[in-house]
């Protein structure tokens, strides 16, 4: 009898994709839909996409969606989760998202260990308005607004954003992955599950920061856009895992009464 | 149901608590910090209530949007500088046809201003505030039992039209205290199909305001123009107060109404016939009622606590069919109904 190996996820509608080719975006999506699959929680999960490339997420994924202005999902994500307690929540975002507008409301969504999981897409660049200059922006990377390289004294460092979460009090699972590779992207599908599960299971905030592909913005070609991740992206951002409390945070709560 | 005596501040999250609002999102800022306080004392005892001091009025204002989304009554209430950062969340909720209370217990500005009452927020709140074309129902109370009752009532217009909608007071009303009935709330009507709450084995849903596509897009702004226009067709309040024998009619609302009342009481007491009339809803204005009354009252006078906003309100209604004068005090200065009184009198000998 056949063996069915590969398959459309079912928590991804049939839409076709209006990402670049070789984006990142495209292969995150894939692996939180199969990941929404597999754990069969396709009609108890709410996403809220970003102001990003990513702003048609609810044209992909076949749950129940609320779009955030620029950076403010995660302020969003915590009130929905708070009004729906078992329900899972995630908020999806880009690094301008996360890490520029909407630091705030990510940081303290963070920081007070609201029980979300966000989807972070670390590419490096503002995708949607052309390829600016992010927080996450490598020394002497150029952008359209660093035409020369970003510069430290001007631009400030590159942001790591799993390095500073990992600080707070209020955060349980922090991993980097990356989709450069099969290999990354099998590690990046399994931190995405461990964080959904770490939601399910009530133990706080967590995070999948993800090296991601835009080979638009890079004006490189797939190939040389992973390449660059590897040799390059992912030096400044070793991908690992940055907290996992997971453990500890179970221990506390069967303690509990 | 006994009188109480309470604060306006408090009030309005008495009345929003027992309207049923069970998510509550806030930054501080004078002078309304008395209602994020009481939101966060009562509303842990109010069932399935949540509270959360937000980081900034940024993420109060997208916090209550989520939560509404997820067919909880909500509210947020801040003061001007803080409304002023929740315009870009307003606008949103506006367009994905969110509802949720906005409170702004308006201080003296522009910028940082100072923590006297005022109202220079007239323009902000009743334009939209926001971007994009949009409208916000804007209700001034002028009395802590209308606190009481218009907050209640805000609710249900929030539901009924799934939009914003702000109430609009200034700092002497947050902080005043006057005695107050509850009345009872209306059990809500909300249809659960415009909540988000997980497809469940169904069709899955996404609310958004992003419309890529010019006239799906115009579409949408002539949706919300419709509603708008049923809104303007039927929810104006506003009340007429010694209008019916008077030579000149004061136009104010919320505490600069309530100063007028005083003035208009010693202005009668000296044989002039003054009345007042008085917006409740700011957006809709009572465009039509003040028309009418200008059929037979030809002298206005508008007073604000600022440099003239609900003037062009008012200049718009009468169209030009009537003497109007006008009278503000902005940036945080209070008159007394005497020096109001002083004002008037001196039209009052002028008009024809
Ligand atoms: C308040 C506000 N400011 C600016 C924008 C324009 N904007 C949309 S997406 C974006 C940057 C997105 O970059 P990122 O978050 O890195 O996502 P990516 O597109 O790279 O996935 C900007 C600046 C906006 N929508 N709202
Ligand atoms: S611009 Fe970059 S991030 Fe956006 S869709 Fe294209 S490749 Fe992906
Ligand atoms: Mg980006």
């Amino acid at each position: 009898m056949a063996k069915i190996v590969f398959k459309h996820p079912q928590s991804l509608k049939e839409n076709i994709y209006h990402y670049c080719p070789g984006c990142g975006h495209s292969i995150v999506h894939r692996l939180v839909a199969e990941v929404i699959d597999e754990m069969g929680i396709r009609g108890i999960t709410i996403g809220v996409p970003p102001a990003g490339c990513a702003v048609l997420a609810y044209n992909y994924f076949d749950v129940d969606m609320i779009e955030a202005p620029h950076g403010r999902g995660p302020a969003m994500a915590s009130a929905i989760k708070r009004c729906l307690p078992d329900r899972v929540v995630f908020s999806y975002q880009g690094d301008g998202d996360l890490a520029a507008i909407g630091i705030a409301e990510s940081l303290h969504a963070a920081n007070r260990g609201e029980n979300i999981t966000v989807i972070f897409i670390n590419n490096a660049v503002y995708g949607m308005t052309g390829g600016q200059m992010a927080p996450t922006t490598l020394l002497s990377q150029r952008t359209t607004t660093s035409p020369a390289g970003r510069k430290k004294e001007l631009d400030g460092h590159p942001v790591k954003v799993s390095e500073i979460f990992s600080q707070l009090g209020g955060t349980t699972y922090i991993e980097r992955c990356s989709v450069s590779s099969p290999a990354g992207v099998n590690k990046t599908k399994k931190a995405i599950r461990k964080a959904f599960q770490c939601q399910i299971d009530g133990l706080g905030f967590s995070m999948v920061e993800i090296l991601s592909l835009c080979p638009t913005n890079w004006k490189m070609s797939s190939i040389d856009s992973c390449k660059w991740i590897d040799d390059v992206l992912s030096k400044e951002y070793p991908p690992g895992i940055y907290k996992d409390n997971i453990a500890e945070a179970k221990k506390t709560a069967e303690a509990a009464p | 149901m006994n009188k109480v005596l309470m604060s306006g501040n408090n009030v309005i999250a008495e009345a929003g608590i027992r309207a049923g609002c069970r998510f509550y999102a806030g930054y501080p800022i004078t002078p309304q910090n008395e209602l994020t306080e009481y939101m966060a004392e009562h509303m842990r005892n109010a069932e399935g209530g949540v509270f959360i001091q937000s980081e900034s009025e940024v993420a109060a204002i997208n916090m209550i949007a989520g939560s509404s989304a997820t067919g909880v009554r909500v509210m947020t209430s801040s003061s001007s500088p803080g409304i002023s950062l929740k315009q870009e969340g307003i606008s949103s909720m506006a367009a994905c046809e969110l509802p949720g209370i906005i409170v702004n217990i308006m201080r003296g500005g522009p910028g940082l201003g100072n923590i006297r009452p005022a109202q220079g927020d007239y323009f902000q709140a009743t334009r939209g505030g926001g971007h994009g074309d949009y409208r916000t129902i804007v209700i001034a109370p002028a009395t802590c039992q209308e606190l009481a009752d218009l907050t209640m009532d805000a609710f249900d217009l929030a539901d009924k039209y799934r939009t914003p909608v702000m109430i609009l007071a200034d700092g002497m009303m947050g902080q005043m205290m006057e005695p107050v009935i509850f009345k009872k709330p209306k059990p809500r009507q909300y249809p659960e199909k415009f909540m988000l709450r997980g497809a469940g084995t169904g069709k899955s849903k996404f609310i958004r305001g992003l419309l890529l596509d010019p006239i799906d897009s115009e579409e949408h702004n002539w949706k919300l123009a419709r509603k708008y226009e049923v809104i303007t067709k039927n929810e104006i309040l506003h009340e007429e107060h010694r209008v019916d024998d008077a030579d000149l009619v004061i136009v104010a609302y919320g505490t600069a109404a309530r100063i007028a009342k005083g003035a208009i009481k010693r202005l009668r007491d000296h044989g002039m016939k003054v009345g007042l009339f008085r917006p409740i809803t700011l957006w809709p204005f009572p465009e039509l009622k003040l028309r009418a009354l200008s059929a037979k009252i030809k002298n206005y006078l508008v007073f604000e606590m600022s440099t003239g906003q609900m003037l062009e309100d008012v200049r718009l209604a009468l169209q030009g069919y009537a003497n109007i004068e006008f009278h503000g005090r902005p940036g945080g200065a209070v008159p007394t109904p005497a020096e109001l009184a002083n004002v008037v009198a001196k039209i009052y000998d002028k008009k024809d």
